[in-house]
């Protein structure tokens, strides 16, 4: 069946990225998120000032301190990729170079995801 | 006749003016600093991650963690990671207050960017002030 839609209506709908505003709004939800558990972060590393390792684990390792953390990182991550991203759009033109950037900029996300996930997970299930 | 459109073809349109013409003001220089600090966390991130590791790692890599972290270099760029993240998370907040569409009259514009930046150093004080009482 042919669309009864113009081009610029497709094009309008979800923009020329085909995410619609879905870029904008996952900035400011993390935006929001990261205000609380970026004071939380600092709170935490600053009531952990000359605390021995024991301690230190001890407090990571509690289970509240450690969905905090582990929301931290996941927010963080992804508000951190998302907006590399739209520094990497604005000022890397070369086509290859862009879509390199963009492929590393998800790598870097996405390895200190994983890294800061699993030593979180370890603080709280490992031995 | 020239070619002035089509794929790959840049018509000779005037350009706007870069920032360079600019004389700067507050707004256009949070601005700019917002997007830096922003890439200043980027690459902190490391730093965040690499705090996690040691901690999961055992008492003698993390103690090697925190001798890195009391040499000077170390301590300058946890001062700066502070003043970094407080910047922008003022800044942030800033923008999400003109995302509310207000706040964009001349004068809130100034006060809103001039308030983020003081408001940013003083939050900087304040922690390194709690990290001085707490480590004395």
């Amino acid at each position: 069946m042919t669309s009864m839609r113009t081009p610029l209506k497709k094009v309008r709908y979800l923009g020329s990225a085909k995410e619609g505003a879905d870029h904008f709004w996952k900035q400011r939800m993390t935006a929001v998120a990261n205000i609380f558990l970026g004071i939380f972060l600092v709170w935490l590393i600053v009531s952990l000032l000359g605390a021995d390792y024991a301690t230190v684990k001890q407090k990571l390792g509690h289970p509240l301190i450690s969905v905090a953390l582990l929301g931290l990182v996941v927010s963080g991550t992804i508000h951190m990729r998302i907006g590399m991203q739209t520094i990497i759009e604005d000022y890397v033109h070369d086509e290859g170079l862009k879509v390199g950037a963009l492929v590393l900029n998800t790598f870097f996300a996405v390895f200190i995801a994983l890294a800061s996930l699993f030593s979180i997970l370890k603080l709280s299930f490992g031995a | 006749m020239a070619v002035t459109s089509g794929h790959g073809v840049r018509p000779n349109r005037p350009l706007s003016p870069h920032l360079q013409i600019y004389s700067p003001l507050i707004n256009m220089v949070m601005s700019i600093v917002h997007r830096m600090t922003g890439a200043a966390l980027y690459a902190g991130s490391l730093l965040l991650a690499w705090w996690l590791i040691a901690a999961a790692t055992g008492p003698d890599y993390y103690s090697y963690f925190l001798s890195w972290c009391d040499t000077w270099f170390g301590k300058l760029v946890l001062l700066g990671y502070t003043w970094v993240l407080m910047h922008h998370m003022m800044g942030g907040i800033r923008h999400l207050i003109w995302d509310t569409g207000h706040g964009y009259d001349l004068k809130t514009v100034d006060l809103l960017s001039w308030g983020s930046l003081a408001a940013s150093l003083l939050l900087t004080a304040i922690v390194w002030v709690c990290v001085a009482m707490g480590g004395a």
